[in-house]
């Protein structure tokens, strides 16, 4: 007995983990896949209902302008964010004089939660007081930003706000990968010629291919489970405007006590997740079985 | 018309002095080699003259020009790094004449310098492939390629071989060798093994702690090192250095080892300075390959010393002999048996001798 | 190529290349300070605002300069106005916050070193399948568990308060520090355990005397993460704790939101700030460790 305690005592150690994670993401998951396929309300019924919520969800107007707003978003905080990531990366290599302050800057965002954010930048954005004010008082009379309350322009406001508070992660991500490569290749390219423009464009960016997919993948993640973040903006608003999958599936699920739907809206979003992740991990696992 | 001149060269990184005072010429065609250990500063001598590094204090000549703030691109030189450093994105061929298509060099022009060197090193079968697909060779060969087709005045290296195992280490050598002598284009050429430094250079710079130690042929510096630290860098085992003191009466000059009357005669050495010997208190070098087990020459001096370890290596042994609780270190061939902890007799070649001034460490 | 080249082509190149670099450093400057403003800029609209009175804020801009260092908006954020219903500030809700932080770092801390530990010094067969089993936590949408999550806490008795979101977070800490500590175990040579192990050195030993004193690192990475996550959580917190036991970021959007009297900026941006500052002092004590832990771990949203 003691002998078999002794040589699994690895096994038994793993356990709570293993089961907890078993459990509650694993089993949870498959609950939730379940109760999808039930017409359930309030409270889960367990009598199979085939896929009458995923018809229902995808019939919705209310979803689909989620779904709208999800791949508005994705793609301006993918683009700013690698952008202006990749940039202050480059620019921050040059042997800048104050890199650390300036880093600090770049990356403070990362540690304030989303709703601080949110707070933050829904008082600089109104309308009222804010910057519209600053800039009308500054004599611009004629100017006006009201992308908060306007249904049209609300979900850029979160692209702002999204990408202040992202955009230093990939500036680090970068930073880090340029950081990595040998000082001797860009002496190479120094003494083949190539001005600085050439040596980030044509060496050292193409090397930094596995950082533009970690990048992506965490981006696009990121953003599919945007929720604090326009709950502390725009509550969804103005009218349903802004309302993203994730702000749909609690309030369909909590407010409108609609578990069921809910449930299918959540899976919609897990496979989304799924199609993006598990490549990455793949990759990933790849590249670490080759070392 | 020297075609690189380094003149009053200094540099420091902060408050560290990295390069003290450097001079340096090398004639049209010539191999030099910098030699030293790690920290000596020749790798860093080696990025001022590529342009990689900005100089403190002195200027670099190529050609008799200044160059010493010209970029690195426009000063018709070459570099082979230690990793290769070939970009990793860019296929053999892309890597190659990378170089040229910055400087705009015409499309002819490049696709008949890139056909000439590929083939001339053997890479013409590889230039689709990615470096991470290519050996260790392999990727040397490309990255001297890279460094060829641009024609350069100088070829620099960085340490070329330290990343290749022992076996290719050799060939590669001999390769980087007869390169040379059919190019005869000016090389510089960083390392710390010896063995490259001595088989390459037709003339080693040895340097440490940023100043340049000796610069002469390898033959020189084999035989004549200029102080200490040159007699024991060079050579494996390195040369013994054994402490006494000089006696010169009216006609004789001798070394006597401390705490011994045995008198070594040592008239037929070459003194620099003939005066102010007596005591003088002195390093008596002698290498490993100079001590013998049975007399060779009449010059050879004979001496009884007690042996007290042995080192087989397979060809040759390695000796321990024990000089008035001095270590001296003598290499024979491994068929010759001598026993330990006995009385052994030995010969010195005097022919051979280097003599160091004990408080300057400076061959005198 | 061959030949060299005269002069005065030389003495052009050097000018050249002055020029460019000077007004190169230049651009590279103020393009790195533009930026630098707008990340700066909101959180310096939070501190001004945050120390205004709310006729200043009417009359000036979000840029204009407090009249002086006026706390009051602080004090009303933290501990209220003093009359009864509908007085809501951060203080109990900052404390709700440290009592659930703190345990759940803890455990989630511990579980994951031991799992690091055991995939990678004591490993057995499948030990890659249970690491992916376990990594993908990382990445799935809270929202596939939430509503089993809401029945379980109900079940359990334990909805609606600080040691069920305890319990939240442990459990969806776990995939991330064992992603920290497998990492880092696995760059320790194994031979300092088989060493350990010919010594009589057993598991726990191994890993209590052995593994642990060197984890200070990863120890300090994992924390701050685990701390900066669970601190700005809203999601779980939100949905599993809404009155008296809900964490601060709950208790922050819903003073922002209450719409019952006038709108009192300054002491929204007080509040934002207040619900920050414990993860921005961590950020600005320990910016490397929790960098590092982004750049290895950065998978949750």
């Amino acid at each position: 007995m003691l002998k078999w305690l002794e040589k699994n005592l690895p096994k038994i150690v793993m356990a709570p983990a293993v089961g907890l994670i078993g459990w509650f993401v694993y089993g949870f998951v498959l609950w939730t896949l379940y109760i999808s396929f039930t017409n359930s309300k309030i409270l889960p019924k367990y009598e199979l209902w085939g896929v009458g919520q995923y018809i229902k969800l995808w019939g919705s107007r209310k979803w689909l302008i989620a779904v709208d707003n999800l791949l508005i978003f994705t793609a301006l905080f993918l683009i700013f964010c690698v952008v202006i990531g990749i940039i202050l990366a480059i620019f921050l290599d040059q042997k800048i004089r104050a890199e650390g302050v300036l880093r600090t800057i770049y990356l403070y965002p990362m540690a304030l939660s989303f709703i601080v954010t949110g707070t933050a930048w829904k008082w600089i954005l109104n309308p009222t007081l804010g910057i519209q004010k600053m800039f009308i008082d500054w004599g611009f009379e004629n100017f006006t930003f009201d992308w908060l309350v306007n249904r049209e322009m609300a979900i850029y406001t979160i692209v702002i706000a999204g990408v202040w508070q992202s955009a230093g992660f990939v500036m680090a991500l970068f930073l880090a990968g340029l950081r990595s490569v040998e000082d001797e290749i860009v002496k190479a390219a120094k003494i083949d010629g190539a001005n600085l423009f050439t040596v980030y464009w044509k060496i050292l960016l193409p090397m930094m291919r596995p950082v533009f997919f970690t990048s992506f993948v965490i981006l696009v993640h990121i953003s599919i489970k945007s929720y604090d973040l326009i709950v502390a903006l725009t509550q969804g608003g103005p009218g349903i405007s802004t309302t993203m999958p994730a702000l749909y599936m609690t309030q369909t699920a909590f407010h409108k006590s609609q578990v069921g739907l809910s449930a299918a809206s959540a899976m919609m979003m897990f496979m989304a997740v799924a199609a993006v992740i598990i490549p990455y991990l793949y990759s990933e696992l790849r590249r670490e079985n080759a070392r | 018309m020297k075609t690189l001149k380094i003149e009053e060269l200094s540099k420091n990184f902060g408050a560290t002095e990295v390069l003290r005072k450097i001079n340096l010429e090398i004639d049209e065609g010539n191999f030099l080699v910098l030699l030293g250990p790690s920290g000596c500063g020749k790798s860093t001598l080696l990025n001022i003259i590529a342009g990689l590094e900005t100089i403190n204090e002195g200027n670099v000549y190529i050609d008799d020009y200044n160059v010493s703030k010209v970029e690195p691109k426009d000063r018709n030189i070459a570099m082979v790094f230690q990793s290769y450093a070939l970009y990793p994105s860019m296929n053999v061929r892309e890597n190659m004449i990378f170089g040229l298509k910055q400087a705009k060099v015409s499309k002819e022009k490049i696709e008949e310098q890139l056909g000439k060197v590929s083939k001339f090193l053997q890479v013409d079968a590889l230039l689709e492939r990615k470096p991470s697909q290519l050996s260790g060779g392999q990727r040397q060969r490309v990255a001297i390629g890279r460094a060829l087709v641009r024609e350069p005045r100088i070829f620099l290296f960085d340490e070329p071989l330290s990343n290749l195992d022992a076996k290719l280490r050799v060939e590669m050598r001999r390769e980087i060798k007869k390169l040379h002598q059919q190019l005869k284009t000016t090389v510089v050429y960083v390392t710390h093994d010896q063995t490259e430094a001595m088989s390459l250079g037709t003339n080693i710079a040895i340097m440490n702690h940023g100043v340049i130690q000796q610069n002469d042929t390898p033959e020189n510096i084999y035989n004549k090192p200029s102080n200490t630290f040159v007699a024991d860098f060079i050579g494996s085992p390195s040369m013994n250095l054994i402490k006494g003191n000089l006696k010169q009466s009216s006609d004789k000059i001798s070394f006597v080892v401390n705490g011994s009357n045995l008198e070594i005669p040592i008239n037929g050495y070459d003194f620099k300075e003939k005066s102010n010997l007596n005591n003088k208190e002195v390093f008596f070098g002698i290498r490993p390959e100079h001590i013998f087990f049975k007399k060779s020459n009449d010059t050879d001096f004979e001496i009884t010393l007690r042996a007290d370890l042995s080192e087989y290596i397979g060809h040759e042994q390695i000796m321990t002999f024990n000089y008035e609780n001095q270590e001296v270190l003598a290499k024979f061939p491994s068929t010759i048996k001598i026993e330990l902890s006995k009385d052994t007799k030995l010969y010195f070649d005097l022919t051979q001798l280097s003599l160091f001034d004990a408080k300057t460490e400076e061959r005198i | 190529m061959q030949g060299s080249l005269q002069s005065s082509s030389y003495k052009q190149l050097e000018q050249k290349s002055k020029y460019t670099n000077i007004f190169l450093r230049w651009f590279l400057y103020f393009v790195l300070i533009l930026f630098a403003s707008y990340f700066i800029f909101p959180l310096y609209v939070m501190i001004v605002t945050s120390l205004k009175t709310m006729e200043e804020i009417r009359q000036g801009t979000l840029l204009t300069w407090p009249s002086g260092l006026n706390f009051d908006s602080w004090a009303v954020a933290w501990g209220g106005r003093g009359y009864g219903a509908g007085d809501t500030y951060l203080k109990p809700y900052f404390w709700n916050s440290i009592k659930m932080v703190v345990p759940a770092v803890f455990f989630s801390t511990f579980i994951g070193a031991m799992a690091g530990y055991v995939l990678t010094k004591w490993r057995f067969k499948g030990d890659k399948w249970v690491f992916l089993f376990l990594l993908f936590g990382c990445f799935i949408p809270y929202q596939a568990i939430l509503l089993p999550m809401a029945r379980t806490l109900g079940v359990l008795g334990i909805s609606n308060s600080v040691i069920g979101l305890v319990l939240v977070h442990t459990v969806y800490g776990i995939p991330f520090t064992t992603l920290f500590f497998r990492n880092f175990y696995v760059s320790i040579p194994s031979e300092l355990v088989k060493a350990a192990r010919i010594d009589g050195a057993g598991f726990f030993k191994i890993f209590f005397k052995i593994l642990l004193p060197i984890s200070k690192p990863i120890i300090v990475v994992t924390v701050i993460w685990q701390f900066t996550q669970i601190w700005n959580d809203f999601l779980f917190g939100s949905t599993f704790s809404f009155g008296e036991a809900a964490p601060i970021q709950v208790a922050l959007n819903n003073m922002v939101l209450s719409s019952t009297s006038v709108k009192e900026y300054n002491v929204d941006m007080a509040s934002a700030i207040i619900a920050g500052i414990p993860t921005l002092i961590v950020y600005v004590l320990a910016g490397k460790y929790f960098i590092r832990g982004l750049t290895s771990g950065a998978v949750k949203g």
